[in-house]
């Protein structure tokens, strides 16, 4: 039910990410979006990710068809058995 | 003064340690299916297997019979409620005012 994509908007770090997973850990503490293939979408200062995808925001605000819904204070997203998000950077969130 | 274990210093070193620190507090779980859990965090494990207590479950439901597309929301109460993972979207500590 869900997919999963990265895309970053950042230009080409001088120290390129090796894997996505090192990348993500760079991005920890900056703003993020994590869409997932419902369509909802979570804004938030991404805390934390795990080897499954699993996702922890805070600040995060949930939009459903571009409207927040939702805030949270601190949210966990499950990330694994097919429900991989896709969390993408967006400058100045 | 020296914390080797992490016991004092509550960091998130990993997204369920979220969930963790939830234990035994009121949490918000929403589900597929249009689906919302409010109740006490008893137990977890890795998948988002969870025992939820004084659990309050909302189930949104989609009327689109012609033109007249509406929201039921469904409202069902339980004592103790055991919810698989792999249905599990999203878990945030429910901060009560």
């Amino acid at each position: 039910m869900e997919a999963t994509t990265a895309t970053t908007t950042t230009e080409p770090a001088s120290a390129p990410s090796s894997d996505p997973s090192s990348f993500l850990s760079e991005i920890i503490g900056g703003p993020i979006v994590v869409k997932l293939n419902s369509g909802v979408e979570y804004r938030g200062e991404l805390s934390s990710v795990d080897g499954y995808m699993n996702i922890a925001l805070e600040k995060t605000e949930e939009y459903v068809a571009g409207r927040l819904r939702n805030r949270y204070g601190d949210v966990f997203i499950r990330g694994n058995n097919g429900l991989p998000p896709l969390p993408y950077l967006t400058p100045g969130c | 003064m020296t914390d080797p274990d992490n016991t004092t210093t509550s960091q998130i070193s990993e997204p369920l340690d979220l969930v963790h620190l939830s234990l035994d507090e009121r949490v918000f779980v929403k589900l597929r299916g249009d689906r919302e859990l409010r109740g006490r965090l008893h137990a977890y494990d890795s998948h988002c297997n969870m025992v939820l207590g004084d659990v309050e479950e909302t189930i949104y439901v989609v009327n689109d019979d012609e033109e007249d597309e509406s929201v039921q929301t469904i409202k069902k109460h339980s004592e103790m409620l055991f919810v698989r993972g792999d249905s599990v979207v999203l878990v945030s500590p429910l901060v009560q005012s």
